[in-house]
This record gives structure tokens, C-alpha cells and sequence, in this order.
């Protein structure tokens, strides 16, 4: 799987309530989608496209089990979460929404904002052609893998009921 | 090779012995949800497979709308209610009991040993009795619900000693702030910590829990503590049976170890808005604070409820402030109220809330304004996290809070007799 698309770069410790703030939880998808990141970037929700991509330091979704972040996310086209690391729940939501996110080492302050990047999700290959910069993610583990072939938890849910 | 306390209840569910690193697919002995119930049991019921696979194993306990703030909250509940009996759940607490997290503790539905996942970040509590318990998405806990199953990294193990002895007004929660502070909010990240050292032995279960309940803030899966006469003395008291009495072994593997000494520790205080932006309170003193907040998972616990109302005792919250009180269970409630804690702390001017996840997490119930300042008990002080993204929260222990309730602004809660 290969994903393309412009990064939106953020810093460490992106939390949960930054993504969804609490007081949205039980608005719609489409209205919590309104929200996210006006705390800290107004013009994300303006001017995020179908197929962007997150490029954040350490820690990223720290925070919450709301899984509405990688969820709102994901509705509004970010098509994988490049970060130094993950904080855990966030992870595992991520690929349970089916959203890659993708640890790698050593991206924070190599990539700018617009930035076209690359993704190679088999091999775990990142390419910034216009910076000549290429990374390698770390693998992700076989059963996350199996989650975003399946197109998230929902998929996996529907293969077993089928069985 | 010794095994850590994760290792031990991974390798008990997996029947053979399993160490750090290995990826496994295991049986959970409890499924924790509050509200998130209703989306997991909706994917449940939309993926086609429609019943829970154990009725025993899940429990449901509803805290973070409560009261219902709106109509399309009281609507949300009235269709958990509904799938509650549709499943046949045996452990379902409505809106009765309290916040999630206490109410497992008090039923006796975490156990030492035990494997539990909880729609919640911070179901790691229950590693204050020496559960593996950690926090997952509505997502996981549908597939969850359908097979009792869950597949996880068994986690790297960070051990956190904990030295000395606490000065006066000095708690877990300052403890877990000044962990915060020194090694950073993410030095546990995806490993499991476990707590020793010779402080462990004079925490009551009430603050092993509020330790174990921040864990989730250091990035952290489990937070666990060894079993002890302490726990054992705790789970008879609330009728349990069979204690599975266990704790690492000596030669036990660890990552790191991080050394904590307590004697010359001082009551910390977390600046907005990360939780390892920590001072010492003496620090910041003197600014002015709007609102006050007692409660919660981390820090509403009778202990807790018990050491604001010595400060506030026959004195009187500033006007210019308001203190809300939200007790972390109707027992503690209960309990508070037979110990004359509530009378204290209403009698100040606390306005005393049902036993809730209340503002904490900013949906409801004493949400800030701009330009306002909160001190608060709970566990996270993120930007936006309680009401408007212009207000600050800071976060410290009971006493600190109540001291500064007092005087309507920060307070150190050793300046008060």
C-alpha cells in the first residue's frame, strides 16, 4: 500500500482533547470534525485535504481512550500519522479506525509544512522528494497489519461473523 | 531468568511462560465499560455477531454523563440501559455507584492477577491492586465483547522505587507529579511500571491507587503494585476470596529503574497545560485561582476527601472562589458523610456533587471560561481539556487544592495550621 499526500507538521505531546476537546464528544463526527486542533491551529480544519498526512514529534495522541481522535482524523482525509512515537491507546485506535500511523525515528524538524511525502506501508520506506530525504518506519507488528488490511476493526468484526 | 509482574499474569492467561517483547492473543478475565458501551455494542450488533461472549465477564458502569447533561445524553443511557438486559450482563451499575474505576476496586471486580481492558485511559488503576488492567478504544472493546479476546505486546518493565518516608502534606499524587516532572511524560511509554521500594509498604490502597492511576500519564500500560498485607487486608475487607498473592521475582528483568526518595519531597503542582511541567507548589504560590476541584479516579477517594476537610475544617472557602466536590463513589460519598467530611466541606462552601467523572474531562458540570484558572485533583491539565482552551488547570494533591481554596489562590498546604 502506497500512500501521497502534503504533511501537516505538529510538534510533541499532541494530546487527545487537542484532536476532540471533551465538550464535542457526543456531537456528530461532522461536528466534532469542526474542532480539531483550534486550539493550536485554526487553519487545520479549513484547509486540510483528502490524503494529507501528520508528521508529529514524541508522543502523539497522548491522553485519552476516546477513540473519536484517530476517528475525526481519518474523516477528514488524513491518510497516515507519521510521529517519533505514539502514545499507546492512540496507537492501537489508529489502527482500529484504520488509519496507519507510522513510528519513525528521526522525522521531527526534517519535514516541512506542505511537504510532499511518501509512503511505502509494505516496506515501511518515507521519501520527501523535494528534500531528497528518505526514513524507514518501524514495521508495524503482524496482527495491526492484518487490522488495516481488513480496513480497521470493523472489517475484522464482519470476517468473523461471516465465519 | 526471573519474570516481572506483566510476565506473570501474561504468561498465567497464555499457560506457557511469555516475556517482554512477544506479541499474544489472550483471554481477558474483565471487559470495564462506562458510556463507550454504547458504541461498542453498537458495532457489536452492526458487525452481525449480536451477544457478548460472556455475560460474567463485562461489566458496565455509567459515570461521565452523570447526570445526564442533555437530552441526547439521557438518550445514549436509555439505549445502554436498554443493551445492558438485551446482553444479559450480570455486573451493571447504572449511574448509582460512582466513577468506573472506584466502583471495580469497591466490588471486588479487579483482583490480583487479573487481566483487565476498560474503555478508559485510566483503567490502569487497578494496577494499585495488582491487576494488569490498561486502557483500550470502543473498537477493541467490540471485538472484545464478541471473543474475549485481545491480542498485546507483553510490555518491557520499568520499576520505579520509591524510598523514604512522606513529610507532612506530602501524598502519592505529589509523588506521581514529581515522577512526572523528573522523568518526563512519556518515560513509561508502552512499558509496564511496577512500584517498590520501602514507601510501598505505608501507602493505603486509596493512595497506591492514585499512583498506579497516573500511570497512564507517563505513557505507561499497567501500573502495578506487588500484593501485600496491605492489599490482602484491603480485598478481605471488601469480601473477597482466593487472593492470588504474588509479585515480581528477584531476579526479574527491568528496562530501567527510576529512583524516587520521599523524605525531602514537597508538595508539587503540574503547570498548564502538560502534566510533567511540574514546580514545586511553594513556587507558584499566590496565583489566583477561579475554581477549585476535589474528585475524581485519581484523587476522590475517602482518604483524599478526609485531608481537604482537616484544612477546611471550620474555615471558610474564599468568595472569590468556587469548590466543587465530587466524590469518587456513592460509598465514599457514604463514607464521608458518616465521618462528618461532608458537613465539613459543605460547611466551607463546597458545593457537593454526585459521585462522577463531573468536569474532569470537559463535558460537563464546572466547565471553565476564558482567562479562568482551575487547581484541581484530576490527572490531566491539556489545553481545552476542562471547557474553554483559554482557561489554565493546574493540577496537585487534595490538601493543596483545599489550602488554596482557602485563600483563593495557590497554597502551599504546609502553610496551613
Amino acid at each position: 500500500m502506497i500512500i501521497q499526500g502534503r504533511a501537516w507538521v505538529l510538534g510533541d505531546n499532541i494530546d487527545t482533547d487537542l484532536i476532540v476537546p471533551g465538550q464535542y464528544l457526543m456531537a456528530s463526527l461532522e461536528d466534532q470534525a469542526k474542532h480539531v486542533f483550534e486550539a493550536i491551529d485554526p487553519t487545520f480544519v479549513k484547509e486540510v485535504r483528502q490524503g494529507d498526512i501528520i508528521v508529529a514529534g514524541k508522543n502523539f495522541g497522548c491522553g485519552s481512550s476516546r477513540e473519536m481522535a484517530p476517528q475525526v482524523l481519518k474523516h477528514l482525509g488524513i491518510g497516515c500519522i507519521l510521529a517519533e512515537d505514539f502514545a499507546r491507546i492512540f496507537f492501537r485506535n489508529a489502527i482500529a479506525v484504520g488509519l496507519p500511523a507510522l513510528t519513525v525515528k528521526n522525522i521531527s524538524g526534517k519535514v516541512e509544512h506542505m511537504d510532499e511525502v511518501g509512503i511505502s506501508l509494505d516496506s515501511g520506506r518515507v521519501i520527501v522528494k523535494s528534500k531528497a530525504l528518505e526514513f524507514f518506519a518501524a514495521p508495524l507488528p503482524e496482527k495491526m497489519r492484518e487490522i488495516i488490511d481488513a480496513g480497521g476493526i470493523d472489517g475484522i468484526l464482519k470476517n468473523l461473523a461471516a465465519r | 531468568m526471573g519474570l516481572t509482574m506483566a510476565e506473570k499474569v501474561f504468561s498465567s492467561k497464555a499457560g506457557r511462560s511469555v516475556q517482554a517483547g512477544e506479541y499474544v492473543v489472550l483471554p481477558v478475565d474483565r471487559a470495564m465499560c462506562h458510556e463507550g458501551f454504547l458504541l461498542s455494542c453498537a458495532k457489536l450488533i452492526a458487525s452481525g455477531i449480536g451477544k457478548v461472549w460472556d455475560p460474567e465477564k463485562v461489566v458496565v458502569i455509567m459515570d461521565h454523563y452523570v447526570p445526564s447533561p442533555d437530552v441526547k445524553m439521557a438518550e445514549a443511557h436509555a439505549k445502554i440501559r436498554k443493551l445492558v438486559k438485551q446482553c444479559g450482563l450480570k455486573h451493571y451499575f447504572g449511574e448509582r455507584e460512582g466513577v468506573c474505576h472506584q466502583v471495580m476496586v469497591e466490588k471486588g471486580l479487579a483482583l490480583p492477577g487479573d487481566l483487565i481492558v476498560g474503555t478508559d485511559s485510566h483503567t490502569c488503576t487497578y494496577g494499585g491492586l495488582a491487576a494488569a488492567a490498561t486502557g483500550i478504544g470502543t473498537s477493541e472493546m467490540a471485538y472484545v465483547l464478541a471473543t474475549g479476546d485481545l491480542w498485546f505486546q507483553v510490555p518491557h518493565s520499568i520499576r520505579v522505587m520509591l524510598n523514604g518516608r512522606l513529610p507532612q502534606r506530602v501524598y502519592s499524587k505529589d509523588v506521581s507529579l514529581a515522577l512526572a516532572g523528573r522523568f518526563g511524560s512519556e518515560f513509561a511509554q508502552y512499558r509496564s511500571i511496577e512500584f517498590s521500594g520501602d514507601l510501598v509498604q505505608d501507602l493505603s490502597i486509596d493512595s497506591r491507587l492514585v499512583l498506579s492511576n497516573m500511570s497512564v500519564e507517563f505513557g505507561a500500560k499497567f501500573g502495578m503494585f506487588p500484593v501485600d498485607d496491605v492489599t490482602i487486608s484491603y480485598l478481605k475487607s471488601i469480601g473477597a476470596e482466593d487472593i492470588e498473592v504474588f509479585s515480581a521475582d528477584d531476579d526479574a528483568e527491568y528496562e530501567r529503574t527510576c529512583t524516587l526518595d520521599a523524605d525531602g519531597l514537597e508538595p508539587m503542582i503540574a503547570l498548564p497545560h502538560t502534566v510533567d511541567n511540574v514546580k514545586p507548589v511553594r513556587e507558584v504560590a499566590g496565583e489566583k485561582v477561579d475554581q477549585v476541584l476535589l474528585g475524581s479516579c485519581t484523587n476522590g477517594r475517602l482518604e483524599d476527601l478526609r485531608e481537604a476537610a482537616g484544612i477546611l475544617k471550620d474555615r471558610q472557602v474564599a468568595p472569590s472562589v468556587r469548590m466543587y466536590v465530587y466524590p469518587a463513589s456513592r460509598q465514599v460519598l457514604r463514607q464521608a458523610m458518616d465521618e462528618g467530611i461532608i458537613q465539613v466541606l459543605s460547611s466551607a462552601g463546597a458545593v457537593i456533587c454526585p459521585a462522577s467523572c463531573g468536569p474532569c474531562f470537559g463535558s460537563h458540570g464546572g466547565l471553565l471560561a476564558s482567562g479562568e484558572v482551575c487547581i484541581s485533583s484530576t490527572n490531566r491539565n491539556f489545553k481545552g481539556r476542562m471547557g474553554s482552551p483559554e482557561a489554565k488547570v493546574f493540577l496537585a494533591s487534595p490538601a493543596t487544592v483545599a489550602a488554596s481554596a482557602l485563600f483563593g489562590k495557590i497554597t502551599d498546604p504546609r502553610e496551613v495550621g
